[in-house]
């Protein structure tokens, strides 16, 4: 049945070319926009630690005094508060994290000199957060410890450097200091850069930046600020820093700590901890304000804002003009099943019952909705084109994956369906008697 | 012409009348915030710097110590100022649409009680500020002696220049010469008033806040190093700044060339909006889009209409209707449909203007964009329907003869 329905559309859809053409295209164009920003918006909020970040944790403690900042504890920690908890060593893992730019030369090579982002971090950091190494491994707790001149790469410097081979051993000049790389990362393009999200709610909703690619260089923490001293961001200070980048004592936050607990126990735990390490330090004077906060990963990462807003902006128009495709595509095919009155009142004559016809009109509205599947996917792949020649941040995560293309067909024909409903109902609905008599 | 008939014949279409006027509704909407929010990215591209960007270019430099300061910032403007076409090249902290170094709160008064405002100080070596080709419209000019050295982010205390619009925000309707402001240690008199200069990031301020900066003279050392301003003819701007690169590279092979953030101002600047142009591109599609799928759905269901109704035509015109009657019948029913969507629509555009400035701080929507917006789909619609009109009044009158 369903095949001789579809025989019958296409003859209908053949019949009024025009009306087939506009409605096909008005489809399209919907489904085009829609897709285009919905891919973006799938490709930018999703989860960056698939079933394991519900366990990861961002504790913070508030060193500022009273009064300098409102609402909660500052973004990231003072140096003292950040190697305090770490060394309290009381999760299953964690890691500090320091950001900075360091002057990168390989000996042997006639590069010139590179200025690279470089995360000063501590062991944990990578089996915690699943970073993948394409060659060796990451360094040891007692690299930590040693504040041994040791060096992680990424996959992007590796290839810029030793021209994808395997460097582990090699020789990397970080500023004035020489350190051995001891691991090569596999291509790894966490989507937001997680870690590293600070500051959100001051940046106006303009947080393409969240999406940038991951450091090219990870040394041990103590190493890394001792090799790029003076070269380290604050990410606020309460009274300017004597020395600018040299940032150990200055009243400044500038360091992260994350930390993996496994379970909600040990969760409470932690709170606790930090809690009373807050209470102990405004004891010792430290501290003014006890304020501290946990939050998960994707608790922090709303908390931030991280999904651009003209992404979500953009989205909620795309959706809007898909409205408008679909009113328009209710009109036109309630014009185009009505047109047809007098040969549907002979097929009801003739025994079809009203569910048949409604079918038929369905099956017309579902074949329209996939021929304008069909060009929205490929006006997606256009307009996904053009998100890329904007050059975001992210311009090189942006393509359409499998899934996508899927819901692209699937929200094609949906919205269809959702169109000749109606009309079907009406066209269903005509008394055959007046139509024959007309004829 | 009678409304009465065409209002009965509508009631009978009620379904098909509503969707089109819920088409025009939305279509109302989307447009009116769509250009509102066009003409906002639009304006906040057309920015004053206040400074002579189309002669203006940057070059900077990293990678090297305090210590190598004053050697490599010896080299590389002396191998600056050799390249043909060059008219200065001086040392700046902070650039229009570029490097951000002088970010920081500031107070009115010594005890650091009365906040002004988080403002950009542009610390700059002798000749930058004349380089830069920001107008003085009150007080002096930086002289000889104000160019003090430092360690750290400026000089604790100096003789500062000051935009108008920083001063009208700190001391409304006064004098700003003679002024004082405050940053912990640091203590600065104003000695002149800049017409305009902007902030590098004006992106991320309000409208008002956009121009609150300060010039502080500084002798260039270890903290004004390695951040040159250029100057030279705008034709030649473009092969200066190539030139400089290479000079620069020659010159102290040893640093590391900021490629990323050494631009001409006006590359500068085009990156600075990529986003709000491209933004606004995006919604200037959508508007031709939607815009396009209204006509085509009112040619559709208009011609459906006429189809439909060829053999009433036929008989009006055999009743003495003249053609005009026709056309000016599906005209008007055209009118009253697209007014009824328009009054929808503007109900939504002032709803959805509102949810926008509460979740996406959009401002404001101009109320006069609400009348251009009507008349535009007003407009709209009586082209898209004067086809199927047409067509419609051509219908002969013989038609009302024939059963089918």
């Amino acid at each position: 049945m369903f095949a001789y329905y579809l025989d019958l559309a296409l003859r209908s859809l053949k019949r009024n070319r025009l009306l087939t053409v506009l409605m096909v295209l008005a489809i399209a164009i919907g489904i085009g926009a829609s897709m285009t920003t919905l891919t973006v918006m799938h490709l930018l909020s999703g989860d960056p630690l698939p079933g394991k970040s519900a366990n990861i944790f961002y504790p913070q403690v508030d060193a500022s005094p009273k009064g300098f900042t409102k609402g909660g504890p500052l973004d990231v920690l003072d140096y003292r508060s950040a190697v305090d908890l770490w060394g309290a060593h009381r999760a299953d893992r964690q890691a500090l994290i320091a950001n900075s730019d360091v002057k990168v030369r390989a000996p042997g090579t006639n590069l010139p000199p590179l200025m690279l982002h470089m995360l000063a971090t501590t062991s944990d950091f990578f089996p915690m957060f699943n970073v993948p190494f394409e060659y060796g491994s990451a360094w040891t707790p007692s690299d930590d410890a040693d504040r041994a001149r040791v060096a992680v790469i990424s996959s992007d410097l590796n290839d810029k450097l030793f021209g994808g081979k395997d460097s582990v051993g090699k020789t990397l000049r970080l500023k004035d200091s020489d350190v051995r790389i001891v691991g090569v990362l596999a291509r790894w393009r966490p989507s937001p850069l997680f870690y590293d999200v600070r500051g959100g709610r001051f940046a106006n909703g303009d947080t393409g930046d969240f999406y940038r690619r991951s450091e090219d260089v990870f040394t041990p923490f103590q190493s890394g600020l001792e090799i790029n001293a003076g070269n380290f961001w604050q990410f606020t200070c309460w009274h300017m820093p004597d020395n600018p980048g040299h940032l150990k004592n200055a009243p400044c936050v500038w360091v992260a700590l994350w930390v993996e607990l496994d379970s909600a126990a040990k969760a409470t735990d932690y709170r606790t901890f930090i809690a009373s390490y807050a209470e102990q330090q405004k004891v010792l004077g430290r501290f003014t304000q006890t304020e501290t906060r946990m939050m998960n990963l994707m608790q922090w990462l709303d908390y931030n804002h991280v999904l651009p807003r003209d992404v979500k902006l953009q989205t909620w128009l795309a959706f809007a003009f898909l409205a408008i495709c679909l009113f328009n595509t209710v009109g036109l095919l309630l014009a185009k099943f009505l047109r047809r009155a007098g040969e549907i009142g002979v097929r009801r004559a003739l025994g079809a019952s009203r569910r048949a016809v409604f079918a038929q009109c369905l099956t017309e509205a579902g074949l329209v909705g996939f021929i304008g599947g069909v060009g929205g996917w490929v006006l997606t792949l256009v307009g996904l084109w053009l998100v890329r020649r904007q050059q975001p941040p992210y311009s090189d995560l942006v393509h359409m994956d499998v899934s996508m293309f899927f819901v692209t067909f699937v929200l094609a024909v949906a919205v269809s369906l959702l169109a000749g409903a109606l009309p079907a109902l009406r066209a269903s609905r005509i008394a055959p008697a007046l139509q024959l008599k007309t004829l | 012409m009678q409304i009465q008939p065409i209002l009965a014949a509508l009631r009978k279409h009620r379904l098909a009348t509503m969707l089109i006027a819920l088409e025009i509704a939305l279509a109302c909407a989307v447009l009116c915030n769509a250009s509102s929010m066009i003409a906002d990215r639009l304006s906040a591209m057309r920015i004053q710097s206040g400074v002579d960007e189309a002669a203006l270019a940057t070059v900077q430099l990293t990678g090297y110590t305090p210590a190598q300061a004053a050697d490599v910032d010896a080299r590389a403007i002396t191998a600056l100022r050799s390249v043909p076409g060059v008219q200065s090249a001086t040392l700046v902290n902070s650039i229009p649409f570029g490097m951000r170094r002088g970010t920081a709160g500031i107070t009115t008064d010594a005890a650091g009680q009365h906040f002004g405002g988080v403002i950009e100080f542009y610390v700059g070596g002798p000749g930058s500020l004349q380089a830069l080709g920001a107008q003085i419209i009150a007080g002096r000019a930086p002289q000889a002696d104000d160019f003090h050295a430092f360690t750290g982010l400026m000089p604790e205390t100096a003789s500062i220049q000051i935009t108008q619009a920083l001063a009208e925000h700190l001391w409304p309707g006064a004098n700003p010469l003679g002024k004082e402001i405050w940053l912990d240690k640091w203590h600065f008199r104003v000695v002149g008033v800049l017409k305009d200069l902007v902030r590098p990031d004006p992106q991320g301020w309000t409208a008002e806040q956009r121009e609150w900066s300060v010039f502080v003279p500084a002798a260039p050392g270890p903290y004004l190093t390695g951040s040159y301003l250029l100057r030279a003819d705008p034709k030649d701007l473009p092969r200066v700044m190539r030139d400089a690169l290479l000079a620069v590279g020659k010159a102290v092979p040893e640093v590391v060339i900021d490629r990323e953030d050494s631009h001409t101002l006006p590359d500068l600047r085009h990156e600075v909006f990529r986003q709000d142009r491209s933004m606004a591109g995006l919604l200037i599609g959508v508007i031709v889009a939607l815009l396009g799928v209204t006509a085509f759905g009112i040619v559709g269901l208009a011609s459906f209409w006429v189809a439909q109704r060829r053999k009433q035509i036929g008989i009006r015109r055999a009743l003495g209707a003249t053609r005009a009657d026709i056309l000016h019948y599906f005209q008007t029913e055209n009118f009253l449909i697209v007014t009824f969507g328009i009054v929808l629509g503007i109900i939504l555009a002032i709803g959805i203007n509102l949810a926008l400035m509460k979740f996406f701080e959009v401002p404001r929507l101009p109320l006069w964009y609400l009348p251009v917006g009507v008349i535009v789909l007003w407009a709209l619609g009586q082209l898209a329907v004067l086809v199927p009109a047409l067509r419609a009044s051509n219908v002969p009158p013989v038609v009302a003869t024939r059963s089918v």
